[in-house]
């Protein structure tokens, strides 16, 4: 091609009176951006390669580097976006499905934001939690139906597994593959140190994080990578991933270059492979074939672990959730259209699937109206970008919450969305060792405790807000909800009412 | 005694370092204005292979032989083991340069030498090339 389409996003600004030429840019640009050019002794960028990640920003120790948006356009059209057009360059270039990473960007209504909370005033006294005890310990599970006693009328212990999380977040599956050891290290001793869980993803789990068993959750997904009777055994709940919020329907592709070491040895497939997921599980077709699998794998590991099936939120998630419900499955997560990817086409990401707020109201509701609800837990990703996000979820009926980029963003990432090109400069979405070991796990474990412990604060100031000490009695109360700016029909299905009512 | 550490696990070759030790040196508010098209003489210095990087300053060793070296006395240990340099003492005979088994004593533009002493005569309080390392590669510590 002789012509270059192309116009760069974003431009590197340098302020000339602030660069001293340490030529940290330069070394920890992995897109080569910067380079120190000898015949004038000053450094230059090349605004093309730029992903605006915001390492270099980061790292220059006089603040001399800006990215901005790059001021140059095309004619402007409100039909045909600048973005559109470059789109149609690209695929006229290359022939290709367009690839992104991280979560739907496009300017879709977020409900989270069009729903306030409640608090005491005057009748209902509230309460304080840096004086009194404020309980934020949540399980997921089955509940149990009846309390059983035996003869002696001492109470039969017949709870079926579940998880026991101190505060009611989690960390979403993210392969190893997809992000690098250094941040499954993180995770994981993060989770641990939080009395919470983190997520394997469908990578496998490797051999030197079965240490972290406890507070791991294993995933079985459509290709079935890594999946044997340690990685089982070793959990403490098993995943069956249906789909994903970022790409619904859509299976995965690793490519082959990325399997080498210690990642073909997890995923337990030949180097140099692709590790594809199949878009389907290949043995389910119905909610019976799910419920095979879910005790197949209860049969595997002698019913002690809860098993979780993971959908992603689609039209008729309702319907979906009420048969898994019935499945045998102990937890149902939902993952939002919101929800981050390590790669997927663009036009699926940014097209496919609900907001997470909808498809979480519309399952509660229907599982409520069913009388299933009992029978499983609900957990529900797809940006939990805030406490309040988090705590708006739980009272709109959610057990629990997934965190995947609010963790990534607390380990360094900038959210840059290059994932697919496993260039990542803060050592998170990459293989390549020079770049992994940029993400030390000792700095980052700290970071994600930090944003967990932070979260559970606000979450208890917000509960003592409103009166309530257990986050127990937040769950499904949606009368501590009103929306701002909804339609009926919206108020309907998030099943809250509009502020003044 | 406390010394300045380097884990070249996770070392990532920025020489940050450098520049925070040269930053240090001059007492400046501001790096910019600091450094700006100065040559830097940082103590600490990294050292740059193919995948393999790290940083190198004054091991600060019980015997030194830097000290030993030293014709003048202007090289000495604090009673906390720290060597120090007086450089009005120095009289650039670059002994201890010739000596020091690490590199970690050069001459500066004036000629009197320079190293490492741990930031006790800066304004950082702490060893800058700690403070300001993004990756905690280096670290100061009992060991």
């Amino acid at each position: 091609m002789g012509i270059n389409y192309i116009v760069p996003e974003y431009r590197v600004v340098r302020d000339p009176d602030r660069c001293i030429g340490c030529r940290v840019c330069e070394r920890q640009c992995a897109n080569e951006v910067h380079s120190f050019v000898p015949q004038t002794g000053k450094m230059a960028a090349d605004d093309a390669k730029c992903v605006n990640c915001h390492r270099c920003v980061s790292l220059c120790p006089t603040g001399a580097l800006r990215i901005v948006k790059n001021e140059d356009t095309f004619k402007i059209n409100a039909n045909w976006s600048n973005k559109l057009m470059q789109e149609i360059y690209r695929q006229a270039d290359s022939g290709g499905v367009l690839l992104s990473s991280m979560g739907n960007p496009e300017p879709y209504p977020i409900y989270f934001d069009k729903i306030l909370l409640n608090a005491s005033q005057v009748t209902n006294p509230s309460i304080d939690p840096l004086r009194e005890p404020m309980e934020t310990r949540t399980f997921l599970g089955a509940k149990t139906k009846k309390i059983q006693r035996d003869k002696d009328g001492k109470i039969i212990p017949n709870a079926s597994p579940y998880l026991e999380l101190k505060t009611p977040i989690m960390f979403s599956a993210m392969s190893y593959g997809s992000i690098s050891y250094n941040a499954h290290e993180s995770l994981a001793r993060a989770a641990t140190e939080l009395g919470i869980y983190y997520n394997t993803g469908e990578g496998g789990l490797h051999d030197d994080f079965y240490q972290y068993g406890a507070n791991t959750i294993v995933q079985v997904a459509s290709g079935r990578f890594g999946v044997h009777a340690d990685y089982l055994d070793t959990a403490a709940a098993i995943e069956i991933k249906m789909g994903q919020g970022a790409k619904p329907g859509i299976g995965g592709h690793l490519p082959g270059t990325k399997i080498v070491g210690d990642i073909s040895r997890t995923r337990m497939i030949p180097e140099g492979s692709d590790a594809i997921s199949p878009a389907p599980h290949h043995d389910i077709y119905s909610i019976e074939d799910l419920r095979q699998l879910v005790f197949s794998l209860k049969e595997a590991t002698n019913y002690q672990k809860p098993v979780i099936v993971k959908i992603a939120a689609v039209h008729n998630v309702a319907a979906i959730a009420s048969g898994i419900a019935r499945s045998g499955a102990d937890i149902i997560a939902i993952d939002g259209y919101r929800g981050g990817t390590g790669a997927a086409p663009t036009r699926i990401r940014d097209n496919v699937g609900i907001p997470i707020e909808l498809a979480l109201a519309a399952v509660d509701q229907r599982l409520r109206d069913e009388g299933i609800r009992d029978n499983v837990s609900i957990v529900v990703g797809g940006s939990c970008r805030c406490s309040t996000d988090v705590f708006k979820a739980i009272a709109l009926g959610a057990d629990a919450c997934y965190i995947g980029t609010a963790a990534l963003l607390a380990l360094g990432c900038h959210l840059c969305r290059s994932c697919h090109a496993g260039k990542c400069n803060w050592g998170i979405a990459t293989q390549r060792p020079d770049l992994v070991k940029r993400l030390n796990p000792d700095i980052g474990y700290k970071r994600l405790v930090n944003l967990v412990e932070a979260w559970t604060h606000e979450i208890k100031e917000m509960m003592g807000g409103m009166g309530i000490n257990s986050i127990e009695s937040l769950r499904g109360n949606r009368l501590m909800l009103r929306g701002v700016g909804l339609n009926e029909k919206e108020l309907e299905i998030l099943g809250i009412k509009h502020a003044g009512e | 005694m406390k010394r300045v550490y380097v884990n070249e696990k996770w070392c990532l070759g920025c020489h940050l370092c450098e520049y925070n030790c040269a930053f240090a040196q001059t007492g400046e508010p501001d790096m910019a204005r600091a450094l700006k098209d100065k040559t830097i003489h940082p103590n600490i210095r990294v050292e740059d292979g193919d995948d393999v990087h790290f940083a190198v300053n004054c091991r600060h060793c019980d015997e030194a032989l830097c000290v030993k070296s030293c014709i003048t006395g202007a090289l000495s240990k604090t009673a906390d083991g720290v060597v120090t340099i007086d450089q009005d003492k120095c009289v650039h005979c670059f002994t201890c340069v010739l000596t020091c088994p690490y590199g970690c004593i050069l001459p500066t533009e004036d000629g009197a030498v320079t190293k490492c002493e741990l930031c006790l005569k800066t304004t950082k309080g702490k060893p800058a090339c700690v403070a300001g390392c993004p990756n905690n590669a280096i670290v100061f510590e009992e060991r």
